[in-house]
């Protein structure tokens, strides 16, 4: 056996009350894809942060290529040669693309020259871009072609990728695919972090798994299936969601023709989206992010007003009433952004609670609140929908991404909706969490409610999902039923590659 | 109207903008690292006084200067104590520092009101002073005039053409983004929160020791103040904020010649006048959309 590129060994790394990462050790070989697999929480982004640099681990060793290895920093980790593509937050929209591929490199070359080696570069793995673009109008697939080109510009031996097709089409990630092959080829080692188990499939040679910081097992993900590694992630068998076909009702919300300017500078704009939804069904709309869901998720909810006949629940206009008007009728949302959007930070589980069932679960008596019932609802929506957590006086801050969208999702569920319309409903929650959302509105579909589920995650809606449509530009595709979709199909559906091309040398 | 000598008018539009414009690019460069410092009126007030008082007492107006800038920096200080390692509000951090800048700048006062200072000797331009109506206009003045508009040109080369000038828009953009890079957050704040304070004070020193000059309680009158809208409305720019600190200068010089003038407009009207066409003319200016620095008065703190 050669030396592995990178082996870690007993990392191990505390926070105040959690144990981040906990003696976690493995090795990774030059031109190997190895996945990082886990729950939420289980501590993938500590130890990547880690080995980038970014946290220092409390006991344990790295070596690479069996020289011992221990960033201080990032640039540290970088002149080691390992780079990383972050999930978020690290791209400056009101950048040039090369002011940003300058900003993660440690000596940059003139600008000048720096631009021409990005236009290189991205030619030579068939990511187009143009360096004096600015970042904020890039599209979410460039955007990640930014951050890539940032990486191999150093010409890395490591490379980590924390979700980096979260927010790609179907094509996008083909060429990405591609793309990572010829890097393996060429000897770089790859670190993939992903929830998508089809995709590590797809990609990976090895995969670790942690689950609460420990490395619990490895696999070759070729020879197991996705439910066994996702079994192996949250230590015990669960039930994926199951649904038994039923005919769809009368029409519960019709959208005609609804067309609205872009809210900001950076949104988008609705193109006469038309579409309806019947009782019992559940209508899937998937695209990529920044085309449109966030708008009309506001306009459903009734976030922004419309003319009054562009939509109609249960045939009545109501492109003119608030959000709280909508809600007495029987249409809930729950919007994408748990923190700020779908919840207040600060405030407690009741409170949150209280603030979008007011209305329906009358929390409220001549304007005084009844704190107990509030409690009550808290309570019930904490209980049924499994959500861990001290108590309902908990600032919804304090809870794990995954129970607080539980706790979003449920609290609109339980408030019985006639029609529910959720944007991400499962975004960046761990595998058990989410097949229980998905069941949860499976059965809310099956007991008569309507459901639009907004979702960039494809498998989601083809599984949950009983027609399928897709924004692109602010334009809603025909809706049609999935059984009958291939990916290629959802992918043209989406606006295919936009632009990308494969990689040609 | 035939009183006023348009050779002079123009040349004291230049000293009269020469304290806004300090105080705005100091405040420019703090913006830009994605911080809002609200207390520029007590930094240019501590400024003027330290100054001042330094200058009396040395006789030698440059080292009032440099007092000046070692003032406005010592109470940015503490402001960057306050917002960047306490963690406190900026807005309502700011507001105190103005505050308590105008409370501090009244007891170091005392005793100096009435004096004159130390006279800020012109620059010798030699030749260049001797050119007909130019020479009078531009090349008539101190030394701090040059120095302000030599730092309108570094401040303007620094953001756009240099690493440093990067990394500090990179911080003020995306304070999380830049800290997942490794970049220090927090010591770029705060230095760029230093020069902030300097500049201020340079620009309250210059009201103390050159425009005025004397020693008075709340002398700056709110040209802070104005130093803040300018930076919003000269969108983050180093060029626009000169442009707006010489309109600013302009107005004020034209209404106190309109006034001694006995134009027919009442005196109010006229006093309000530089604050009212400034802040007209930027918004008109700014209506480009030039977007704030993204992370403009976050706060930053670096969980895990």
């Amino acid at each position: 056996m050669t030396t592995p590129l990178l082996s870690i060994h007993g990392l191990t790394r505390a926070y105040p009350g959690v144990i981040a990462n906990d003696a976690v050790s493995f090795d990774i070989h030059e031109g190997e894809a190895h996945a990082l697999l886990g729950e939420n929480g289980a501590g993938k982004s500590t130890l990547v942060k880690m080995i980038y640099g970014l946290v220092k681990p409390d006991s344990g060793s790295m070596s690479l290529l069996g020289a011992p290895y221990a960033p201080a920093n990032p640039s540290a980790a970088r002149a080691a040669g390992v780079a990383m593509v972050f999930q978020h937050f690290s791209l400056f929209d009101a950048l040039s693309v090369a002011e940003n591929v300058a900003l993660g490199m440690e000596a940059p070359p003139p600008m000048r020259q720096l631009a021409a080696r990005i236009r290189e570069v991205s030619q030579t793995y068939g990511l187009p871009l143009d360096p004096a673009r600015l970042t904020g109008d890039l599209s979410a697939g460039e955007r990640q072609r930014v951050e890539i080109i940032r990486c191999l510009l150093q010409d890395p031996r490591l490379l980590i990728m924390d979700e980096p097709t979260s927010v790609l089409t179907p094509q996008e990630v083909k060429i990405l695919f591609s793309t990572l092959r010829k890097l393996t080829a060429e000897g770089v080692a790859i670190l993939y972090i992903s929830h998508k188990l089809d995709e590590i499939r797809t990609l990976c040679d090895a995969a670790t798994i942690l689950r609460h910081g420990r490395n619990v097992g490895t696999c070759v993900p070729q020879e197991t299936s996705a439910r066994e590694m996702a079994e192996a992630m949250v230590g015990a068998s669960f039930n994926a969601p199951r649904r038994a076909g039923q005919a769809a009702g009368a029409v519960a919300l019709e959208v005609r023709d609804l067309s609205l300017p872009a809210p900001s500078a950076f949104g988008t704009a609705l193109r006469d989206v038309s579409l309806t939804l019947r009782q019992g069904e559940i209508l899937g709309i998937g695209g990529v992010a920044g085309n449109g869901q966030d708008e009309v998720l506001a306009a459903l909810s009734g976030e922004r007003l419309t003319e009054p006949d562009t939509i109609r629940l249960d045939g009545a206009p109501i492109g003119r009433l608030d959000p709280n008007a909508r809600r007495a009728l029987g249409l809930l949302a729950a919007p994408e952004e748990r923190l700020g959007h779908a919840a207040a930070p600060e405030m407690s589980l009741t409170e949150n609670a209280l603030l979008s069932a007011a209305t329906r679960e009358r929390l409220t008596r001549r304007g005084f609140i009844r704190w107990g019932a509030a409690r009550a609802f808290a309570n019930r929506v904490i209980a049924e929908f499994d959500v861990r957590t001290p108590g309902p006086e908990t600032a919804a801050r304090a809870l794990s991404g995954g129970n607080l969208q539980k706790f979003v999702i449920g609290r609109e569920v339980l408030q019985r909706p006639r029609v529910l319309v959720v944007n991400q409903p499962t975004w960046g929650v761990d595998a058990a969490a989410a097949a229980a959302i998905r069941q949860a509105l499976i059965d809310l579909a099956a007991q008569g409610a309507a459901i639009l589920c907004i979702s960039q995650d494809l498998d989601e809606l083809l599984e949950i999902a009983d027609r399928f449509a897709a924004l692109n530009e602010g334009r809603l595709s025909e809706a049609r039923p999935t059984t009958s979709l291939s990916l290629d199909e959802i992918g043209l559906m989406m606006g295919g590659a936009h632009g990308m091309e494969v990689a040609h040398v | 109207m035939g009183t006023i000598n348009p050779e002079l008018l123009l040349a004291a539009v230049i000293v009269a903008a020469t304290p806004i414009l300090l105080a705005a690019l100091g405040e420019l460069v703090v913006e830009r690292a994605g911080v809002l410092n609200l207390g520029v009126e007590g930094m240019m007030i501590t400024g003027a006084i330290c100054g001042f008082a330094v200058a009396v007492n040395s006789g030698s107006p440059a080292l009032g200067f440099v007092a000046a800038a070692a003032g406005g920096a010592v109470l940015a200080l503490l402001f960057a104590l306050l917002t960047q390692v306490a963690l406190a509000n900026q807005v309502a951090s700011g507001l105190a520092l103005t505050l308590f800048g105008l409370g501090l700048s009244s007891l170091l006062g005392q005793g100096y009101q009435g004096i004159k200072p130390p006279p800020t000797p012109r620059l010798d331009l030699g030749p260049l002073s001797d050119i007909p109506f130019l020479g009078r206009v531009m090349f008539s003045h101190d030394l701090m005039v040059y120095l302000a508009l030599g730092l309108v040109a570094a401040v303007w080369a620094m953001l756009k053409y240099t690493r440093a000038g990067l990394i500090l828009r990179a911080v003020g953009e995306n304070h999380d983004a830049a800290h997942a890079l490794g970049y220090k957050v927090v010591r770029v704040r705060v230095l760029a929160i230093l020069f902030g304070g300097a500049c201020a004070g340079l620009g309250g020193a210059y009201i103390s020791l050159v425009r005025v000059p004397q020693w008075t309680e709340g002398m700056t009158s709110g040209a802070g103040w104005i130093a803040l809208a300018l930076v919003v409305f000269a969108s983050w720019k180093a060029g626009r904020v000169l442009l707006g600190a010489w309109l600013f200068g302009g107005v004020t010089v034209l209404q106190l010649n309109l006034q001694a003038a006995g134009f027919a407009i009442p005196v109010e009207f006229l006093s309000m006048s530089p604050y009212l066409i400034t802040i007209l003319v930027l918004v008109i200016m700014a209506r480009d959309k030039s977007c704030a620095p993204a992370s403009l008065g976050r706060i930053f703190h670096a969980s895990q």
